[in-house]
């Protein structure tokens, strides 16, 4: 018999009511919601095994350190990366991506470039005009199209022999664009360019395989892979993560403190100052375990019929312009409808139970070269149905007749 | 209409669907700013909408101009300004807008997400007030 592809059971939140109707979750790219067993193994951990890990001799610290050290191999495993030394746990997304702009500023420069995209999420922005404001390198973004990808043309334009590091978005947060980000990093390389991907939306839809990929910097988040918020991963290429200086000084990150001189701890340690988030790192390694265990393919498949689904229902309704026309894509359903604000849909759709994330994203340049103020946008999850298609679409031509 | 008659529609409301079909019919009524008062100087931000406001003192009472790109905050708006519109930068500070909202079952417009601008706006009001009072 073939597996159940409901999973929903297994996600506790998805049973409650939302003034007064049955809760349509469809903001996952913002954040997923928790399976049981991702809750009960922090509940676990703080129940039956919490102490500081790496410290201890006692059975407690060793049982944390042994638990913490099992999520990061798995972690690391869930995207290619060949060794646990080169996964470094993070605050999310966002700190490894200012991780990476921290430990690489005395590499750059007056007359260096960082390369991004107009399509990139803020937290793959602003650490870089950070970056680029304490080392006077510029910051260059390669345009997108009117519908919704890069446009290689202008990339391999701006690509060139000052450009000392690209940075981009894995998948549009915004539109749910797969980007060609092979092609690209195989071009910046070309170019002696360092490249990092910002993976928070993709880890979820697609196998990531950073070895195949050949980025020297891969980060990500839990939270968007039903694991804890509060803890994420960036990978990055041992030989590369050596030669960088540490991040931030404290404990865990060192060998040896004198008053003068202090000798840095082994990777990943040496980028992991303080006493890390022990309970989510052993909550996002249950989430990897709970991906692992199910029928992912299938369930894959799934989403993205219902994400075609909803495109093809939407588009039907008088009024709805999708946003974003591309090739590839996974998870995300951006739209607008004629005559009504995002921010009433998402109110009026609120009212129905129907979560949906509306406004410019976190993408406030992408917006501005589609020239739309925002969008509404519902987002996918391997726990969706039909009938959460059915109720978004209901929705909108519920709230259409309002405005 | 005024704050009462606004009560008294929402006593008889029968569910979300009346409430917020009257709230965007009020943000139908309320008067658009001109673009050319639409300046980032007029702008209180929000994530989602955004909002305009434009203020002045006249023999002592506080005028208020406002617009907004979304609807529904439109709406909230013209409520809001029942009870602030022509009244002294007194009344203005001391009125209870929380209560209210609560009361009216609105009080998620006000709560502090990075939601429509509302609660920024209601800020910016009670920045002016001050000012006029002082």
């Amino acid at each position: 018999m073939a597996p159940s592809l409901d999973i929903s059971g297994d996600f506790p939140i998805l049973a409650r009511q939302v003034n007064g109707h049955p809760l349509t979750y469809l903001d996952s790219a913002a954040t997923t919601q928790k399976p049981r067993v991702v809750i009960d193994a922090i509940r676990h951990y703080y129940e039956r095994c919490n102490a500081n890990v790496h410290r201890a001799a006692h059975a407690l610290a060793e049982e944390a350190t042994a638990a913490m050290e099992d999520a990061r191999a798995k972690v690391a495993a869930l995207i290619g990366a060949g060794d646990a030394q080169e996964l470094i746990f993070t605050r999310g997304t966002t700190e490894g991506i200012n991780l990476v702009a921290a430990c690489l500023t005395g590499r750059f420069g007056p007359g260096d470039e960082v390369l991004i995209t107009e399509m990139e999420h803020h937290s793959n922005i602003v650490p870089w005009q950070l970056l680029c404001q304490r080392t006077g390198a510029a910051l260059t973004a390669c345009r997108v199209t009117p519908t919704g990808e890069i446009d290689l043309e202008d990339f391999h334009a701006k690509l060139g022999p000052r450009t000392k590091l690209l940075a981009i978005g894995h998948v549009s947060n915004a539109l749910g664009t797969v980007n060609p980000v092979a092609e690209m990093i195989d071009a910046a390389h070309r170019q002696g360019a360092l490249v990092l991907i910002d993976g928070a939306q993709a880890v979820q839809h697609l196998d990531v395989d950073v070895g195949r990929l050949g980025c020297d910097f891969y980060a990500f988040s839990a939270h968007k892979l039903f694991g804890p918020t509060g803890i994420g991963a960036l990978y990055g290429k041992a030989a590369l993560l050596e030669e960088l200086p540490p991040y931030q000084g404290g404990g865990e990150m060192i060998e040896h403190v004198s008053i003068e001189h202090t000798t840095y701890n082994q990777l990943p340690y040496k980028f992991e100052a303080g006493t890390p988030n022990i309970a989510g790192a052993i909550g996002f390694g249950a989430a990897v375990d709970y991906l692992g265990g199910l029928p992912l393919h299938a369930l894959r498949e799934r989403e993205a019929s219902l994400v075609n689904q909803a495109i093809s229902h939407l588009k039907q309704i008088p009024g709805v312009q999708m946003v974003g026309e591309f090739r590839e894509r996974v998870s995300v359903v951006s739209f607008l409808v004629d005559g009504g604000h995002p921010h009433d849909f998402g109110t009026l759709l609120d009212q129905q139970g129907i979560a949906v994330r509306t406004g410019h994203h976190c993408a406030m340049p992408l917006m501005e070269r589609l020239g739309i103020p925002g969008t509404i946008r519902a987002s996918f999850a391997l726990y969706n149905s039909a009938t959460d298609v059915e109720r978004l679409v209901a929705g909108v031509e519920k709230a259409i007749e309002f405005v | 209409m005024d704050l009462d008659e606004i009560r008294e529609a929402f006593a008889f409301f029968d569910g979300w669907e009346d409430k917020y079909r009257f709230v965007i019919d009020l943000g139908k009524d309320l008067a658009h700013l001109d673009d050319a008062h639409k300046t980032p100087a007029n702008l209180v931000r929000g994530c989602q909408s955004q909002v305009w406001l434009l203020t002045e003192l006249r023999g002592g009472r506080m005028r208020f101009a406002i617009d907004s790109d979304a609807q529904i905050v439109r709406g909230l708006i013209a409520i809001i300004l029942t009870v602030f519109q022509d009244r002294t930068p007194d009344e203005v500070r001391t009125f209870d807008i929380e209560g209210l909202f609560a009361e009216l079952e609105l009080i998620k417009h006000l709560t502090p997400t990075r939601g429509n601008g509302l609660r920024a706006m209601v800020a910016r009001i009670h920045q002016e007030a001050e000012r006029a009072a002082a």
